[in-house]
């Protein structure tokens, strides 16, 4: 079994590197494919918005996207949010296949109150998920994303470096598409639009 | 103290890197031991050759420097720099090929190993990548290959790959160096000539000056994958490529004098040599 899961995982690597070698857009995808280079959907975090325990088994049904950031982000995580809502406006009632998972990598400052209001504000199919740093470990070195932390200045105020990568996974949990900060929002609804009615 | 030690514990456990390693050491002294024996002692300063790049290469593959490898771009080049430069360097530096040979249990090594060594498939797929020019291309090609900014996100994303690129960095490096670096006579052995070392060592600095220079020079950020999947400080994503270029660019430039030099002091002695016996052969005639 591991090492069937092993050969797979070869052979989807090899593969996407010769699609580089011609072009990752070859099969019509227009944020990055990399599908079956990385490991299925799986964590074990707190809902911010219930205070109840989810996992991955949750989302099954839907198309998650998994991005990681904290609330007192001043330009890079409102940006994003705010192109993936803008993307979910695009799929119009297609959205209700979709959840958007925002971690936090800060839940020093990230209480769940903060974090619920934080992502109610980007539309209701954002969820902001926190966990203890253990969970937090396991799910970033999952997807080969990590963070780290700035010196405070005299407010106690920090800046924290994090990953601006969206991965996208597709309604059975496996890994599909990585969108980034540069890729437009009509390009990702379009993309998600083709995951959803794969079902 | 504790922390110290959590950094050498790895990061992403690999049984093939402990195995390799573990088993290169024990080999090698185990052959060191059986030739002190046989009366041809292995010099010191080749066992701490060996055994400094065999250590440098597992700790930038098994510690937590290989997190932080995973993620700077420069502390990634650093990491190349060692694995496909210094490392493979040193441990071909100690021509350690006869003391492990003489570490492996006989039967195993006269039945099975020296017999699939001198095979026909495995002596032309060996001449064939040892061919000097192919070497050079290779060994360039390769940094060339896993730098193309949609390879290089691959690379980093994809634990089988990103594997892939270290073991291969880490091998080709050592067919490189023990071309340049051997000491066995041209003539008798068909090692390449010292002209001809030189002139790889030429071939392969010019191209990572170019490439060192471009991506240090270069004003926006060509490998995307770290800012996608985070760095563990705050560090601009530019100063990073630029630290990451001048490792491409100036150490490992370096590297191909090193090698130079240490071909000139082969070539000197190969000449030395020759030159005792051209003087034997000119004491005899004028002693006759």
């Amino acid at each position: 079994m591991a090492a069937a899961g092993g050969r797979a995982a070869w052979v989807a690597a090899l593969s996407a590197l010769l699609l580089a070698g011609c072009s990752a857009r070859d099969r019509g995808w227009r944020t990055t494919d990399i599908s079956g280079i990385m490991p299925p959907l799986k964590f074990t975090l707190t809902d911010s918005k219930t205070g109840g325990v989810v996992n991955a088994h949750d989302f099954r049904g839907k198309v998650v996207l998994l991005y990681f950031g904290y609330t007192h982000c001043p330009d890079v995580c409102p940006t994003t949010l705010a192109d993936l809502a803008a993307a979910l406006r695009e799929l119009g009632a297609r959205a209700r296949d979709v959840r958007v998972l925002f971690v936090s990598v800060d839940p020093a400052r990230d209480s769940a109150a903060v974090l619920k209001e934080y992502a109610a504000a980007f539309g209701p199919e954002v969820i902001g998920l926190r966990g203890d740093s253990e969970e937090l470990h396991r799910l970033t070195r999952r997807y080969r994303v990590t963070y780290g932390y700035g010196r405070p200045d005299a407010h106690g105020d920090y800046e924290v470096s994090h990953s601006s990568a969206v991965y996208v996974f597709d309604t059975r949990g496996e890994v599909r598409l990585l969108a980034r900060p540069t890729d437009r929002p009509a390009d990702l609804a379009h993309d998600l639009g083709r995951l959803i009615a794969e079902g | 103290m504790t922390s110290m030690l959590a950094f050498l514990a790895p990061w992403e456990f690999s049984p093939t890197v402990l195995l390799a390693c573990l088993g290169a050491g024990a080999l090698y002294l185990r052959g060191a031991a059986r030739l002190r024996r046989d009366g041809r002692p292995v010099g010191a300063w080749r066992g701490i050759a060996f055994f400094a790049g065999l250590t440098l290469a597992y700790l930038v593959l098994q510690t937590h420097y290989d997190y932080l490898a995973q993620h700077v771009f420069w502390v990634h080049r650093l990491q190349h720099l060692i694995l496909h430069h210094l490392a493979p360097l040193l441990i071909v530096l100690a021509t350690p090929h006869e003391v492990l040979g003489a570490g492996l249990p006989e039967r195993l090594r006269e039945r099975v190993l020296r017999p699939l060594w001198f095979s026909a498939p495995v002596r032309a797929v060996y001449r064939t990548l040892q061919q000097p020019w192919i070497a050079s291309a290779l060994f360039v090609g390769l940094i060339y290959f896993w730098l193309i900014p949609d390879i290089h996100l691959y690379a980093m994303l994809s634990v089988p790959l990103y594997n892939l690129m270290n073991w291969g960095m880490l091998v080709d490096g050592l067919l490189f160096w023990w071309l340049i670096v051997d000491p066995r006579p041209v003539a008798a052995y068909g090692t390449p000539g010292h002209v001809t070392r030189i002139a790889m060592l030429w071939l392969v600095m010019l191209p990572q000056i170019a490439l060192g220079a471009y991506i240090a020079l270069s004003t926006h950020d060509l490998y995307t994958v770290y800012g996608l999947c985070g760095r563990p400080w705050p560090i601009s994503p530019l100063t990073d490529q630029q630290i990451g270029g001048l490792i491409t660019w100036i150490p490992a430039a370096m590297m191909s004098v090193v090698g130079g030099l240490i071909v000139l002091r082969l070539w000197v002695r190969a000449g030395a040599g020759a030159g005792r016996r051209w003087g034997g052969v000119r004491r005899e005639v004028c002693g006759a």
